[in-house]
């Protein structure tokens, strides 16, 4: 099925629900869906579950919606940052969870939950205290931790281009989370700067088959 | 045949990332961790025809990107504006980490607080108390190239040698490290020793006496 086009992007995230698990693209301002986080934090969706590399920057996006205490739980590599103060005074003042996970971990249980994988045993990890607990195997000689998808109910990306159809093409290195992402959420809302017919998007260029897209909101580019 | 050499002098962060470019065999796809291994890209020579990869998903990174050069979207793992050379690639972030635990890259440079003489790196927390954790990639980095280097100083500021016994600090990648270059000796790890390559501004018996590992001229 094609996917909805929104209006607007209250529009696109109008079915965020409280206690939803919520995939937010982005590595650095590279790939951010800011547009569809300020949308978030207007719908006033609250308990979310969100996972992210990083837990906010700044005055902005995701950093706002952890000030205004609307995140229960992050899943993340990289929250410490100069600019992470709402993060750093959440989590002291212990209004957040934080599960801290090796960054190709992240992605890899992303990508496993995506692809219907129940879970799988990295190197990564292995012997450090992001292990402890655990399943730990050594395969050949190699340990081993088994590590298991994140499933969500929702994925916010930003991509450079959508068709109709829900295909999409990225730009440069803001393309990062966007394909997993779109895969693991039982719904993916993007964002993109603009939507074109079916047929205008090269099928060999297509770096998301529109299959793991459900709602498209055209934003018009920043450049 | 001992390879063993000295300087006079200690090495300069700059003669460091020299010395660790200068390894760097040509061809080699690499990954600079943040900081100071950053700067060896900066003595890489075009005849080497490395490639370097960053994390956040791309192969043929080039140098830090100025003015009109500056693309929100094209930064590297530091979040810091790059530029692409010819013949580079994107990819999104678990291909990136795919490519780096499948053993693909050649060689991977990073920072430590301290490396163990069985090759353990600690680089990723302090385990101070009321420290906020972050890993980002340092875990799948430091266990995922064929050859992870690190480049630090010897010692800490109260005179501590970072090149251990067994790591005080949580561990990172358990065995992984083969390279050490410090400012005043570069190490090799390998058939369970440590051997010494070169030791600069210092003699390598006041090496040893300010090492708690046994150490052999290579």
């Amino acid at each position: 099925m094609a996917p909805r086009i929104a209006s607007s992007a209250a529009d696109a995230v109008a079915e965020i629900k409280d206690g939803s698990t919520v995939l937010i693209g982005g590595f650095g301002n590279a790939g951010q869906p800011m547009e569809l986080i300020d949308a978030l934090m207007e719908c006033g969706a609250t308990d979310l579950t969100v996972v992210n590399n990083n837990a906010g920057q700044a005055d902005a996006g995701l950093a706002l919606l952890i000030k205004e205490r609307r995140v229960k739980k992050i899943i993340c590599s990289f929250p410490r940052q100069s600019d992470s103060w709402h993060f750093d005074e959440a989590y002291r003042a212990g209004d957040i969870e934080l599960e801290l996970v090796p960054q190709g971990n992240l992605a890899e249980r992303i990508r496993a939950a995506g692809a219907g994988i129940g879970g799988f045993f990295t190197p990564t990890g292995y012997g450090t205290l992001l292990a402890e607990g655990k399943e730990t195997r050594v395969i050949d000689g190699k340990g081993y931790v088994l590590e298991t998808p994140i499933n969500a109910d929702f994925a916010l990306i930003k991509a450079l281009k959508a068709d109709t159809m829900g295909n999409l093409v990225y730009r440069k290195t803001a393309r990062n989370f966007g394909p997993i992402m779109a895969t693991a959420a039982k719904q993916a809302i993007v964002q993109v700067d603009e939507v074109v017919e079916a047929g205008n998007l090269d099928p060999e260029n297509v770096i998301t088959p529109g299959i793991y897209v459900d709602t498209v909101v055209a934003l018009g580019g920043n450049k | 045949m001992s390879n063993y050499s000295s300087t006079q002098e200690k090495l300069s962060r700059d003669e460091m990332a020299q010395k660790v470019a200068a390894d760097i065999p040509s061809g080699a796809f690499v990954n600079l961790g943040i900081g100071q291994p950053t700067n060896v890209s900066n003595f890489l020579t075009s005849e080497q025809g490395v490639t370097l990869h960053t994390e956040n998903g791309m192969l043929g990174m080039g140098p830090v990107a100025t003015g009109e050069d500056i693309d929100e979207d094209l930064i590297n793992a530091g979040k810091i504006p790059v530029t692409e050379l010819p013949g580079a690639s994107f990819f999104h972030h678990a291909d990136s980490f795919a490519m780096m635990r499948g053993g693909h890259l050649d060689v991977c440079v990073l920072g430590a607080f301290q490396v163990s003489e069985a090759g353990d790196l600690a680089n990723w927390h302090t385990g101070a108390e009321g420290a906020i954790p972050a890993v980002g990639g340092a875990m799948d980095l430091a266990i995922g190239a064929k050859q992870t280097w690190v480049m630090m100083s010897l010692f800490t500021k109260s005179g501590e040698s970072k090149l251990v016994e067994a790591l005080s600090y949580p561990v990172t990648g358990l065995g992984c490290v083969s390279r050490i270059y410090t400012e005043v000796a570069i190490f090799e790890l390998r058939d369970s020793k440590v051997f010494v390559r070169s030791a600069h501004g210092i003699s390598f018996e006041e090496l040893q006496s300010k090492v708690p590992v046994e150490l052999t001229k290579a």
